[in-house]
Parts: structure tokens; C-alpha cells; sequence
């Protein structure tokens, strides 16, 4: 089953009077249960990409599939809608609420799809406690550190279990023994759950992780291979 | 409802997050609250004391008189039914209080100077109820009955007229044939009242003794009925006006005195319009801080958004935030004003400037009045202007696109 689908994606911007191509008739495939690994060199299209994918941007031209929903032509309501419900997301810059303690920012997503209060609580000390933040449960964002608060992000994007998960630079920040005990929690969730995962990365250590590895230039994509886990 | 519920925390959360900011603006609410009030409170005080002074001196709820006296109260526009007849009919039609009573002007002659009055002809025993003479406060005595050959003056009318109880005045006023109808009196009290204007207003001599010198028979000007209300006349009003025929009118006393009539119709319209424009000085301060507040959080909207928020929610997480804000400083400022205004309710002297005041009918006392209506009423209206007013900055705060909302640095 196909998770997600790109069709002739094009995405210009103009940067003074410079037209730059972040996506450039780029087509793929990727199938319920994948762990992609996007890379490409600063610029490349990354994160662009995963914003038409997420439905948070919508591209000049081309199709977006969900599943079997095309959603580049959905309205803001049904957008919203399925990111809930669907997608868990860790962005590259900009991550948490600030004034929501570590719990709370993890909960976010499922108080707004209306989980019960105990259940809430139950999943997020389960999840913060997987990602090494046990004891940090109240802290506001601005009282944790950049690889603390990545860890809360990721908690949060995978909490509620979505079927899709889009990272960008999850490991950003992170030492080299937190980023490995993340992925290899990403894997356990891929592989337990099929948990589908399209993570954008500079880190030689997460490509490592990755089943199947695509890299783009310029807006297009330049490789596309296979690989068996390490 | 759960969603209201979390919308409701963040909205908290983000107005503490810039305590100053909240706090300048709850203070800027709260005292407009208290100043919508206490103001209001203070006019509400000075209104009602001057209608109720005014409703006093009339006095009469509902009145009764011929056609054309309100536009000519002489002695010729008089009520076409005599004593015996306005008995009959409303004797015993179950009235708390009624009376009638002859009313023409009138000029009032002391050895030494002389003075226009209003003449009141009256049975004191029928309107001892609901006079705004205290009978028991009166230097010398009050009238005995309806032939009584006596005059009771206000005290700043004998002090004008240099005279005092046991002297003799002259009455003089007309007939119905235009003779001049006189006769000397015996003064034989002086009453006391909340104003000067009054006391200097009214000359009261019993109603046969009134009758006798105007040559009227047993007729008389008006027949007035008094409730329990002054502010709800209509059932009174309905009962006499099914009891009478057009050879007469029935009046409200607010037609009678418009003055006072317009001045309580007016009351509450000034209310809203005090209440509007304190709001319109608020509202500037509020939309300003809901801007602000928005502006710097463009970014943690985009999240929400991203995260799977709806517009609407963001929408209704500023809203609710606004209202948040105004409730909060709503609630102070009631209950400042309620605590400013309560130890004020004995009354206020103004004796000072109460000289100017008496000239549009107020007496030297204010007792402000905590009413709890225009309480109400001052809240909702800045809670649904409020409510207005937010939904600008919070529509905008619910249009922002997602990814220009994370990505903007
Ligand atoms: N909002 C924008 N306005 C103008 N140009 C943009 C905007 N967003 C992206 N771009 C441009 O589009 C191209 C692709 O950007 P994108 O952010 O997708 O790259 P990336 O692969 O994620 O890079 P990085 O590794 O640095 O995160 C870049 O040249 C970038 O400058
Ligand atoms: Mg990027």
C-alpha cells in the first residue's frame, strides 16, 4: 500500500529577482511502513518537500497522495484534520509552545484529538521516559536544552502512534548516544507498528538507520537505493 | 466543551506569559469598570433623589384634571365631576391613596411684601399619607381639616415675606369671572422641605376655606392618586382612566412634569452612552494588546496550526483570552466600585456646591446608589463590545499559513 505519493511536484520561490526551483518535477513512491532518509546538501528541498507531503505548503504544481486522499487541493479544516489524526511531525527550527510544560507540549496533539486525561498522562510519561527525560516532565521549553527540547518534539510526534511520521534534522542538536537510542526507537516503531518515516538529515549516523536512502539536488532527485539496515 | 477547556488553558497560560502587559491592561479595565460605575452610581444617586424629591412635591402618581389645565391651570379649567360625584366614583374603588384638591396661582401679601405662589386647597387628612409636608414637623401646626381658616407658607417664603406664624397674610387670585377673589388669613404653620424652592413655592389653606374664596362651589382643579411605585404608574393609571369619561384627562406625572419625566427616560440612555464611550477609550488599549499578543507568538500559532489546530481554534483561543482579560478586570473593577461606593451610601454632602445644584432640582445630599442593573448592564455591554472588537486581531491570528508562521525567524 502506498503511503505516500509525489507526482511532478514543482515548488518555486523568488528570491529578489532570482527564481529558485526548491522542487523541480520531483515524483516518488513511498510505501506503508518505509524509513526514508532524505538528504541533500543545505538548500536541496527537503524541507520543502516534507511540507508539501504534510500538507502544511502547497505546491505550484503536481499531486500530493496520502494514503488514497489527494491533498493538495484540500481547505485548511480538512488539512488540519488529517495532520491530527495522521502525521506526527518534528520540524527543523521551530518546535515546541512555549509556555506548556515538557508533558504538556507532549500531549498537545492528543488533547486536541480528545484523548481522556489519564490516558494523556499514562502515554506521555511512557514516551518522555523513553527518550531519556524522565524527571523533566514539568519543565517549560526555555528551562531545557536544544537536544532536550528535540527530544520532547520527537516524543510528541510519535505519541499517538500516527502512520506517518516527517522529521526534519530530528537528531539536530543531539549527542551521538541520544540520537542512536532515538533511532533506535524509530525503528522499534517502524518495525513493531509500520509506522512509515521520512526523516531529512545531514547525519551520517541516522543514514545509517534508514532502509531506504533518497537524494535530491537542486529540487530534484538524484539517487534512490535500497540499503539494509546496519 | 473539552476543546473550550484547553483552548481556555492556553488562552491563561499566554496572558501571564507577559505579566506586565496583562496587568496594565487588567488595571486599565478594572478602572474603567469602577469609573463606568461609580460614575453611574453617582448620577443614578442624584437622579433618583431629584425625582423622588420632585415626585414628592407634585405629588401624585396619577392626576386627574380638566382638558386644558396642564396648559392653563387657572381657576376656570376645573374637574367637571364636584366632591360628592368624584366620592361616589372612587370612594371605594379600593385606592391606596387618592385626594383632591383645589391648585390655581396665586399671590400671597405680607405687611410688607408680596409673593406669587401656587394656592394649594387641600383635605389635610387625605393627604397626610403622601404629602411632602411632614405634618409633625411644621413650626406652629398644619391645617386641622378641609375649613380650616388658617395658611400654612414654607419658612423661606415667611422669611421673605417677613412674617410668622400668627400674623395675617392676604390670598389673592381670581374667580371664574375674572373678579379678583382675596381673603385674609391667619398663619398658623410654617412647613419644612428638602429645598428651598419648594418652601417658597406653596401656600396651603383647607379646601371648603379655598372653595368658599374662589367662589367654585365644591369643585375642584385635580384629583390625584398615589401607589406604591412612583416608577410603575400603570396599573393606577388603567383603574382611573376606566373610571372617568373624556370630559376629563388622565395624566401620568411624567407628562405632567416632563422635566422629570425625561430626566428618569433619560437616566438610562445617559447610562449606555457613559458606558460606550469609556468602552471606546478601553477598546483601543485592548485591540492594541491582543495585537501585540498575537504578533509576538506568530510563530507558536504557525505550530498549532501545523500540529493539526483548526482556524478556528486559534480564532477562539484569542477570543477567549480577550474575554479572559476583560472578565478579570470587569471583576475587579465591580468590586472596587461596589467597595468605593457602599461607605458612600449614607450620602454625600455637597452643601458646598449644592447652591448651583438646586437650580436644576437636586438637594444638598447625593446618596450614590449601587444598582445592581446598571452593574449588569455596564459588564455585558463591555463584555459584548469587547467580544466585537477582539474578533479583528483574532480572525487575522487564525489566518496565518502554517509554514510561513515556522519558518519566519
Ligand atoms: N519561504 C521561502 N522563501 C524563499 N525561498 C525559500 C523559502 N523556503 C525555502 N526557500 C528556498 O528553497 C530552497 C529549498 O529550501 P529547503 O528549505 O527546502 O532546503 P533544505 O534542503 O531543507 O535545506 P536545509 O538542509 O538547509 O534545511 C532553498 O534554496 C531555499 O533558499
Ligand atoms: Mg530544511
Amino acid at each position: 500500500m502506498t503511503a505516500v505519493r509525489c507526482i511532478d511536484l514543482c515548488k518555486t520561490y523568488r528570491q529578489g529577482d532570482q527564481d529558485i526551483k526548491a522542487l523541480d518535477h520531483l515524483s516518488i513512491d513511498i510505501e506503508k511502513g518505509e524509513f526514508v532518509c532524505l538528504m541533500s546538501p543545505s538548500g536541496g528541498g527537503k524541507t520543502t518537500l516534507l511540507n508539501a507531503i504534510g500538507g502544511l505548503d502547497i505546491p505550484d504544481s503536481g499531486e500530493v497522495w496520502i494514503a488514497d486522499e489527494r491533498i493538495d487541493q484540500m481547505s485548511k479544516g480538512q488539512l488540519a484534520d488529517l495532520r491530527l489524526a495522521n502525521i506526527g511531525f518534528v520540524f527543523q527550527a521551530y518546535n515546541l509552545i512555549p509556555v506548556l510544560s515538557a508533558q504538556e507540549n507532549v500531549e498537545f496533539v492528543m488533547q486536541v484529538q480528545g484523548i481522556p486525561a489519564a490516558e494523556r498522562r499514562d502515554k506521555s510519561h511512557a514516551i518522555l521516559e523513553e527518550v531519556g527525560l524522565k524527571g523533566l516532565e514539568t519543565r517549560r521549553p526555555a528551562e531545557m536544552s536544544g537536544g532536550q527540547q528535540q527530544r520532547v518534539a520527537v516524543a510528541r510526534a510519535i505519541v499517538s502512534r500516527p502512520e506517518l511520521v516527517l522529521a526534519d534534522e530530528p537528531t539536530a542538536n543531539l549527542d551521538s548516544k541520544t540520537s542512536a537510542e532515538l533511532m533506535e526507537l524509530f525503528t522499534e516503531l517502524n518495525e513493531h507498528h509500520s509506522t512509515t518515516f521520512i526523516i531529512a538529515t545531514h547525519d551520517q549516523r541516522v543514514q545509517a538507520y534508514a532502509k531506504r536512502l533518497v537524494r535530491m539536488l537542486d529540487g530534484r532527485i538524484v539517487g534512490d537505493a535500497e540499503q539494509h539496515a546496519a | 466543551m473539552h476543546m473550550f477547556f484547553v483552548l481556555s488553558r492556553l488562552a491563561w497560560r499566554y496572558l501571564w506569559r507577559n505579566h506586565r502587559r496583562t496587568i496594565v491592561m487588567l488595571s486599565a479595565i478594572a478602572i474603567g469598570a469602577w469609573a463606568m460605575i461609580f460614575m453611574t452610581a453617582l448620577t443614578r444617586g442624584m437622579v433618583d433623589q431629584m425625582i423622588e424629591d420632585g415626585v414628592s412635591v407634585i405629588p401624585g402618581h396619577v392626576l386627574i384634571h380638566d382638558p386644558d389645565y396642564l396648559d392653563d391651570p387657572s381657576v376656570n379649567n376645573r374637574v367637571a365631576l364636584n366632591d360628592a360625584e368624584l366620592d361616589e366614583r372612587f370612594g371605594d374603588a379600593g385606592f391606596v391613596s387618592w385626594a383632591s384638591r383645589v391648585r390655581v396661582p396665586a399671590i400671597v401679601t405680607s405687611e410688607r411684601e408680596s409673593r406669587g405662589v401656587t394656592l394649594l386647597g387641600i383635605d389635610p387628612q387625605a393627604e397626610r399619607g403622601f404629602s411632602f409636608v411632614d405634618y409633625d414637623d411644621v413650626d406652629g401646626r398644619f391645617l386641622e381639616g378641609p375649613d380650616d381658616k388658617g395658611v400654612v407658607l414654607g419658612a423661606k417664603l415667611a422669611d421673605t415675606l417677613e412674617t410668622r406664624v400668627g400674623k395675617r397674610v392676604v390670598l389673592m387670585s381670581q374667580d371664574p369671572d375674572n373678579e379678583i377673589a382675596d381673603r385674609g388669613f391667619r398663619v398658623v404653620g410654617l412647613f419644612h422641605a428638602e429645598m428651598d424652592a419648594t418652601e417658597e413655592s406653596y401656600a396651603f389653606v383647607g379646601k371648603r376655606t379655598a372653595q368658599d374664596m374662589l367662589r367654585i362651589g365644591n369643585s375642584v382643579s385635580e384629583v390625584v392618586f398615589v401607589g406604591d411605585d412612583y416608577r410603575d404608574v400603570e396599573p393606577i393609571y388603567e383603574k382611573v382612566a376606566a373610571l372617568v369619561d373624556d370630559s376629563v384627562r388622565v395624566s401620568r406625572w411624567t407628562e405632567v412634569d416632563t422635566y422629570l419625566g425625561t430626566m428618569m427616560g433619560m437616566m438610562d440612555g445617559f447610562m449606555l452612552i457613559w458606558v460606550i464611550v469609556i468602552f471606546l477609550a478601553l477598546s483601543f488599549g485592548l485591540v492594541n494588546t491582543l495585537v501585540m499578543a498575537v504578533f509576538e507568538r506568530i510563530r507558536e500559532i504557525g505550530l498549532m496550526l501545523a500540529l493539526g489546530m483548526k482556524p478556528s481554534m486559534i480564532l477562539g483561543q484569542i477570543l477567549i483570552e480577550s474575554m479572559m482579560l476583560l472578565a478579570v478586570g470587569l471583576l475587579i473593577g465591580d468590586v472596587l466600585a461596589w467597595a468605593t461606593i457602599k461607605p458612600l451610601e449614607g450620602g454625600i454632602d455637597i452643601s458646598i456646591v449644592a447652591e448651583g445644584m438646586e437650580m436644576f432640582g437636586a438637594s444638598s445630599t447625593l446618596y450614590p446608589s449601587f444598582n445592581i442593573d446598571d452593574v449588569i448592564l455596564a459588564n455585558v455591554v463591555v463584555m459584548i463590545l469587547g467580544f466585537l472588537a477582539s474578533l479583528s486581531p483574532a480572525w487575522r491570528a487564525s489566518r496565518y499559513e502554517p509554514v510561513e508562521a515556522i519558518t519566519k525567524v
